[in-house]
C-alpha cells in the first residue's frame, strides 16, 4: 500500500474511529473528551482530504479495491475507492463543513444531555458520506447511500421524546426508502445487463449497451439506458428531496440545527446530485432520462421556492430554500451541465450551512423559539450572526459577487442553451425561482434582524428538554459564543469567495474526464467561449434578466417587510386560497398520510383479517379441526351405551350381511 | 481430518447427553446445578462445532466428516452422516443459538429449570442431526423427534393460549411430514432398496412421479419454512412460546424447511423443480409482499416479528427457485442472517416481556428513557431487520433481489418492496415502543439490561455486523456445494 492509499483509508476511518469512541464510551470519557476525539477525527480527515485534493490537482487519480466483500458465481463485489477530481472535491467540501459543524455543536448542544451521542452520530455521518463519495462501485455507493439515511434518521429523531421529531424521522426514512427502492432496482438492472457493479467497467461498456432495449411490459420496448437512469434517479429524488419525494426534508427540521446544516443542506441531500454527476457516462446516453431529470428539477426549484414565502419558522424557510436550490442543481444535471451542478453544490454547501448555522445562532438567542413572528430587530444584538446570515442570503439570492451568483447564473445560462425537451419550461421555472429566491431570502433577513423587536411579546417556550437554555441571566438576546461564530465566519468566507473559482471549475476543465458530456449537449462548451473572467461575468450579469429578478425579489421583501409591514397580512387575506395552498404545501403531506400511510395500514389490516384470520385459519385450519370434531361428534352417537341401540345395529348388520352374502 | 472422523456424532450426541444429565438433576432444588451443566454442555457443543467450519475443505462439493455404519440391516438403513458447504454453516448457527438460549434463560426461567434447559440441549442435537443426516430414515427420525422438545417448550413454558398454539404447531408440521415419509418409502422401493439420500440424486424419475414427489416434499418443507399459505401456525406458536422457544424456532427450525428443499426437492426432482418454479416464486413473492403488509397491521410485537420472519423467508425460497449462484447463495446467506436477526429480535422482545409481561405495542412507549443501552441494541437489530447495508440483513436480500432482477424485472420489483414494507413495520414498531416520552408508570419503572442480557445481545450484534461488513467467508464455504447443486438441478432426469 502506498502512502497515498493509506491517506485514502484515513479519510473515512478517522471519523469512524471518533464515532465509535464517542458512541460506545461516551459516558465513560465524558463530554469534552468526546467532542475532542470526534473533532480530531474529522480534522484529520479534512487535512487528509486537502492533501488528496492537492494530489489530484497534480494529475493523480486512483481506482482500486480495498477488500473483496463477496463473491458469488462470476460476480465479485468489492469495497474500493475511486479518487478523482469529482470525489476529491466532495471529500474536501464534506469534511470542511463537517468540521465546522462539529465545532459549532460544542456551543449549540452545550446543555443537551445527549451531547456525546450527538457527536458520535455526526462523525458517523461523516464516515458514511465519505464512503458514499469515495466509492468506486455501486454496492458501496448503496451502502453509503443508506448509511447516511440511517444517521439522518437517528439525528432527526435525536430528541426522541418529541412526538413531531419521531414522526419526522420515520417519515424521512420511509420516503428515502421509496427512493432507494428505485435506486436498488437501477443497480440490479446494471448488474443484470453489465455483469459488474464496478463504475469503470460499467462506464466502459455503456456506449455499446446504449442501443439495448428491455421489455418490461409485454409489447413495449424501452431503452435500457433510459430505464437504468430513471431508476437511479428515483434514488436521487429521495435523497436529494426532489418532487414528489421532497416531503421529508421540511419535517427533518425537527432535528437539532447543526445537522440541518450538515446533513439536510450541505452534504447528504446533495448525494443525489453527486451520484448523477458520477453517472454522467450513463445519463448522457439517454435523452429521455435527462428530460425527466430537468422537468423534476424545475418543478422542485419553482414550487418549493413558493412555499418558502409563507413559512414563518426560520428553519423551514431555509429548508424550502434548500429544496429549491437542489432543484436548480437537478435542472443543471438535466441540461448536461454537470460541472455547473457540482459547482452550485459546492457554493450552496457553504452558504446554506451559513444560513442554517446562523438560524441556529438566532434560535439559541431566542431560547429555542423558531418562529420569525416572534423575532425582529436582532441586528444590533447579534452583529456577527447578522453579517453572516446576510452574506448567506445574498449568496442564496444569487447576487454578485457572492458565491451563489456564479453558480446559479451558470445554471440559468446552461439551461437557456440546452436543447433537451423540457429545457424551455425549466428555464422559465428557474427564472421565476430567482425572483422568489431573492424575495424569501431577504424576507428572512428583514423579518428576523430588522424591524420591531417582537421577541419581547413572545410566548414562553415551555416545551421539552431545552427549558434549561433560558437561564443565562438577562432575557436580552445576545451574540452566541465563539464556537458558534467562528464556524459561521469561516463558512462565510467561501460563501463570498468560492464563486470566483468558476473559471477553473466550470471552464478550466477541472473535472476533466471524470464527467462525460456527449457532443450533442454543448451548452457548457458554448458558455466557455463567452466566458472572459469573473469581472466580465459580473458586469455582463447586470445587464441580464436574472440579476434584476433577484434584485426586485429582494426589493419586494424590503417593501413588504420594512416599508409596509402591515401589507403581508392584507395580501394574505386577499389571496387566501393561494396562501392556504402554499401553507398546506400543496397537500402532499395530507395526501401521503391518508393515501399511502393510511392505505397501507388499512390494506395490511384487511389482508390479515380476511386472508390469514378468516380464510386460512378460520376456514381451512380451524375449519378442518371443526369438521373433524363435528364428524366425530356425529359418529359418537353410535356409541350411545344403550344395549338396545347396539342390539338394533347388530340386527341390521346381520340382516345386511345375510342379504349381501347369502343368496 | 475428514476421513474416519467422529466429530459429527460428537456434535450431535454431546448436547443430547448433556441434556439428559441436566434432566437427571431433577427438581428445581438443584436449579443452579442444572444451569451450570447446561451452560457447559452448550459451550462445549459450540466449541466442538468450530472445527467443522475451520477444518472444512472449501474446494470440494463432496460430503465431509462422513460417518457410515449399518443401523437396521433388514431395510438397508444406515447411520450415515456428513456435511457439505450448505449444511455446515447451519450446524454452527444451531450451536451458537443454543448457547445464547441457555444464557438468555439463565434467570428468566424459574420453574422446571432442568427440563427447560434439557429440552433446548436435546433439541439442538436433534436439529444438528437433521442437518447432517444422509440417510432418509435417519433424517426422518431426527426431523420428527425434534418436534417433541419444541412442543413441550411451548406447551409448558408458553403463554396463556399455549395449548392451542402447541397443538396447532404439532399437527401442522406433523401432517406435512407424513407425506415426506410416503415419499421416502416410494424412493426406497424405486431405488431398489436404498435409503441413502445421495443415491436418490442419481435416480431417474419420470416427470409425473417427480411432480407427485415434489408435492409430498413441498407439504413437509413449505409448512416448516413456512411459506404462504401454510404459515398461520408460526405467529401463534411464536406468540405463545417462551423467548428461548421463539429464538430457536425462528433462528433454526424455519431453516430446516428451506434446507429440505435444497437437500431433497431440488437435486432429486430437478425437472419438477423447474416445472414448479413459477408456482414457488409466486408463493415467495406473496410471502414478501402480502405478509409484509400483514405485519404492518400487527399490534403484538411477537406476532409482528413472526410475520416479518415469514416475509424474510420468502427471500429464501425465491432465491432457491431462480436457479442461479447469486440467488442460491443469497438465499443461504439470508437464512444464516435471519437466524441472527430474528433471534435477536425475539430476545429483545423477551427482555421487555420479562420486565413488563406484555407483548402489546400499545403498552409501551418511551422505553429509551429508561433503557438506553437496550434501545441502542434494539435499534441495531431493527435496522438489520429492515435490511440496512452494513448489517447481515442486507447481504442476502441484496443478492436475491439482484438475482431476481436478472431473471425477471418484476420479480425484483416485487421483492424489493421489502425495502419499504420491512422498514415500515419494523421502524414503526420501534417508534411506538422505544421512542417518545415515558408512556406509563410501568415503563417508568423499567431498568436497563444487565450484564447477561448485554452479553447475549452483544454476541448477536457482533455476528450481525460482522456478517454485514465482511460476508465473504460465509459465501466462500458455499461455492463448491452450490455449484454442485446447481449442476444437479440443471441436469434433467427424464
Amino acid at each position: 500500500m502506498t502512502e497515498m492509499q493509506k491517506l485514502y483509508l484515513l479519510v473515512p476511518l478517522a471519523p469512524l474511529f471518533g464515532a465509535v469512541i464517542a458512541g460506545l464510551f461516551g459516558r465513560l470519557i465524558g463530554r469534552s473528551l468526546s467532542h475532542w476525539v470526534t473533532i480530531a477525527g474529522v480534522a484529520v480527515s479534512f487535512i487528509a482530504s486537502v492533501l488528496v485534493f492537492q494530489d489530484v490537482l497534480a494529475g493523480h487519480a486512483f481506482n482500486g479495491s480495498v477488500y473483496t466483500w463477496l463473491t458469488s458465481g462470476e460476480m465479485r463485489f468489492e469495497v474500493g475507492f475511486l479518487i478523482d477530481r469529482l470525489s476529491a472535491l466532495m471529500m474536501v467540501v464534506v469534511t470542511f463543513v463537517s468540521l465546522m459543524v462539529h465545532i459549532y455543536t460544542i456551543g449549540y448542544m452545550a446543555e443537551d444531555p445527549g451531547y456525546q451521542r450527538f457527536f458520535s452520530y455526526i462523525s458517523l455521518f461523516t464516515f458514511s458520506m465519505l464512503m458514499l463519495v469515495m466509492s468506486n462501485n455501486f454496492l458501496q455507493l448503496f451502502f453509503g447511500w443508506e448509511a447516511v439515511g440511517l444517521v439522518s434518521y437517528l439525528l432527526i429523531g435525536f430528541w426522541y421524546t418529541k412526538p413531531t421529531a419521531i414522526y419526522a424521522n420515520l417519515k424521512a426514512f420511509l420516503v428515502n426508502r421509496v427512493g432507494d427502492f428505485g435506486f436498488l432496482l437501477g443497480i440490479g438492472m446494471v448488474l443484470a445487463y453489465f455483469g459488474t457493479l464496478d463504475y469503470a467497467a460499467v462506464f466502459a461498456l455503456a456506449p455499446e449497451m446504449s442501443s439495448h432495449g428491455v421489455n418490461l411490459l409485454p409489447g413495449e420496448t424501452w431503452s435500457l439506458m433510459t430505464v437504468i437512469c430513471i431508476l437511479l434517479f428515483i434514488g436521487a429524488m429521495g435523497k436529494s428531496a426532489q418532487f414528489p419525494l421532497h416531503v421529508w426534508l421540511p419535517d427533518s427540521m425537527e432535528g437539532p440545527t447543526p445537522i440541518s446544516a450538515l446533513i439536510h443542506a450541505a452534504t447528504m441531500v446533495t448525494a443525489g446530485i453527486f451520484m448523477v454527476s458520477r453517472m454522467s457516462p450513463l445519463f448522457e446516453l439517454s435523452e429521455t432520462a435527462l428530460s425527466f431529470v430537468i422537468v423534476i428539477g424545475a418543478i422542485t426549484a419553482l414550487f418549493m421556492a413558493l412555499v418558502a414565502i409563507v413559512q414563518t419558522d426560520i428553519k423551514r424557510v431555509v429548508a424550502y430554500s434548500t429544496l429549491s436550490q437542489l432543484g436548480y442543481m437537478t435542472v443543471a444535471l438535466g441540461a448536461s451541465a454537470y460541472s455547473a451542478a457540482m459547482f452550485h453544490l459546492m457554493t450552496h454547501a457553504f452558504f446554506k450551512a451559513v444560513l442554517f448555522l446562523g438560524a441556529g445562532s438566532v434560535i439559541i438567542a431566542m431560547h429555542h423559539q423558531q418562529d420569525m413572528r416572534y423575532m425582529g430587530g436582532l441586528r444590533k444584538y447579534m452583529p456577527i450572526t447578522y453579517l453572516t446570515v446576510l452574506i448567506g442570503a445574498l449568496a442564496n439570492a444569487g447576487l454578485p459577487p457572492f458565491a451563489g451568483f456564479f453558480s446559479k447564473d451558470s445554471i440559468i445560462e446552461a439551461v437557456a442553451l440546452s436543447t433537451i425537451p423540457g429545457a424551455g419550461f425549466a428555464h422559465l421555472a428557474i427564472l421565476a425561482g430567482v425572483f422568489i429566491g431573492g424575495f424569501y431570502s431577504f424576507r428572512l433577513v428583514f423579518f428576523t434582524f430588522h424591524g420591531e423587536e417582537r421577541f419581547r411579546h413572545a410566548p414562553a417556550m415551555g416545551h421539552g428538554h431545552h427549558d434549561d437554555h433560558g437561564h443565562h441571566g438577562s432575557n436580552e438576546p445576545h451574540e452566541s459564543p465563539w464556537v458558534v461564530t467562528v464556524p459561521l465566519l469561516l463558512l462565510a468566507i467561501p460563501s463570498v469567495a468560492a464563486g470566483w473559482l468558476i473559471g477553473p471549475m466550470l471552464f478550466g476543465g477541472y473535472f476533466g474526464d471524470t464527467i462525460l458530456i456527449s457532443h450533442d449537449h454543448h451548452a457548457l462548451a458554448h458558455m466557455m467561449e463567452e466566458f472572459h473572467g469573473v469581472g466580465a461575468m459580473m458586469l455582463h450579469a447586470i445587464t441580464t434578466l436574472p440579476f434584476w429578478l433577484a434584485v426586485s425579489g429582494a426589493g419586494t421583501a424590503w417593501f413588504l417587510y420594512i416599508l409596509r409591514p402591515e401589507l403581508p397580512g392584507v395580501i394574505k387575506s386577499r389571496f387566501s386560497l393561494i396562501s392556504i395552498i402554499l401553507e398546506k404545501k400543496y397537500g402532499f403531506d395530507a395526501f401521503n398520510d391518508f393515501f399511502f400511510a393510511g392505505g397501507a395500514r388499512l390494506l395490511g389490516r384487511s389482508l390479515w383479517k380476511v386472508g390469514d384470520v378468516w380464510l386460512i385459519d378460520g376456514l381451512f385450519v380451524n375449519g378442518t379441526a371443526r369438521l373433524v370434531g363435528w364428524f366425530s361428534a356425529l359418529i359418537r352417537h353410535v356409541q350411545s351405551g344403550y344395549i338396545y341401540h347396539y342390539a338394533f345395529a347388530m340386527i341390521i348388520g346381520v340382516f345386511l350381511m345375510i342379504s349381501l352374502f347369502v343368496r | 481430518m475428514s476421513e474416519g472422523s467422529t466429530l459429527l456424532s460428537w456434535v450431535i450426541w454431546l448436547p443430547i447427553v448433556a441434556g439428559l444429565l441436566v434432566l437427571a438433576t431433577g427438581s428445581d432444588r438443584n436449579a443452579a446445578f442444572a444451569r451450570v451443566i447446561a451452560l457447559i454442555g452448550a459451550c462445549a457443543n459450540f466449541l466442538m462445532s468450530i472445527p467443522l467450519f475451520s477444518g472444512f475443505n472449501r474446494l470440494t462439493s463432496d460430503m465431509q466428516f462422513v460417518e457410515l455404519a449399518p443401523w437396521i440391516d433388514t431395510f438397508n438403513i444406515h447411520y450415515h452422516l456428513g456435511v457439505d458447504g450448505i449444511s455446515v454453516l447451519f450446524i454452527l448457527l444451531t450451536t451458537f443459538t443454543t448457547l445464547l438460549v441457555v444464557i438468555a434463560g439463565w434467570k428468566v426461567i424459574e420453574k422446571k429449570v432442568a427440563q427447560y434447559m434439557a429440552a433446548f440441549l436435546i433439541m439442538s442435537g436433534l436439529m444438528i442431526g437433521v442437518f447432517s443426516a444422509l440417510d432418509a430414515v435417519l433424517f426422518y427420525v431426527f426431523w420428527e423427534a425434534m418436534l417433541i422438545p419444541m412442543f413441550i417448550a411451548i406447551g409448558v413454558w408458553g403463554g396463556p393460549n399455549r395449548v392451542y398454539a402447541a397443538v396447532k404447531f404439532f399437527l401442522y408440521t406433523l401432517l406435512g411430514s407424513l407425506l415426506m415419509l410416503v415419499a421416502f418409502i416410494y424412493l426406497y422401493h424405486r431405488s431398489g432398496g436404498s435409503f441413502s439420500i445421495l443415491d436418490y440424486y442419481r435416480l431417474p424419475l419420470t416427470f409425473n412421479v417427480q411432480i407427485l414427489l415434489f408435492i409430498a416434499f413441498f407439504t413437509a418443507f413449505a409448512v416448516k419454512v413456512p411459506m404462504f399459505p401454510v404459515h398461520t401456525w408460526l405467529p401463534d406458536a411464536h406468540v405463545e412460546a417462551p423467548t428461548g422457544g421463539s429464538v430457536v424456532l425462528a433462528a433454526i427450525m424455519l431453516k430446516l424447511g428451506a434446507y429440505g428443499f435444497l437437500r431433497f426437492s431440488l437435486p432429486i426432482l430437478p425437472d419438477a423443480s423447474h416445472a414448479m418454479s413459477g408456482f414457488m416464486i409466486t408463493l415467495s413473492l406473496i410471502a414478501v409482499v402480502y405478509i409484509g403488509l400483514v405485519a404492518l397491521a400487527q399490534s403484538d410485537m411477537k406476532k409482528l416479528i413472526a410475520y416479518s420472519s415469514i416475509s424474510h423467508m420468502g427471500f429464501v425460497t425465491l432465491g432457491f427457485f431462480i436457479f442461479s449462484n447469486l440467488g442460491m447463495e443469497g438465499a443461504l446467506v439470508q437464512m444464516i442472517s435471519h437466524g441472527f436477526i430474528s433471534g435477536a429480535m425475539f430476545l429483545c422482545v423477551g427482555v421487555m416481556y420479562d420486565r413488563m409481561h406484555s407483548r402489546n405495542i400499545a403498552d409501551y412507549g418511551g422505553v429509551v428513557n429508561r433503557m438506553p443501552v437496550f434501545a441502542a441494541y434494539f435499534m441495531l437489530f431493527a435496522m438489520a431487520n429492515a435490511g440496512l447495508p452494513g448489517t447481515s440483513g442486507f447481504v442476502g436480500e441484496f443478492m436475491v433481489i439482484l438475482a431476481a432482477i436478472k431473471v425477471n424485472f418484476w420479480y425484483g420489483f416485487l421483492s424489493a418492496t421489502t425495502l419499504i414494507f420491512g422498514a415500515a413495520y419494523t421502524l414503526w414498531m420501534y417508534k411506538r415502543v422505544i421512542f417518545g416520552p415515558v408512556a406509563n408508570a410501568h415503563v417508568d419503572k423499567l431498568t436497563d439490561i444487565g450484564k447477561r442480557e448485554f452479553l447475549v445481545l452483544g454476541m448477536l450484534a457482533v455476528a450481525v455486523l460482522g456478517m454485514g461488513i465482511y460476508p465473504l467467508p460465509f459465501t466462500e464455504v458455499m461455492h463448491a456445494s452450490v455449484n454442485h447443486l446447481l449442476a444437479h438441478v440443471a441436469q434433467s432426469k427424464l
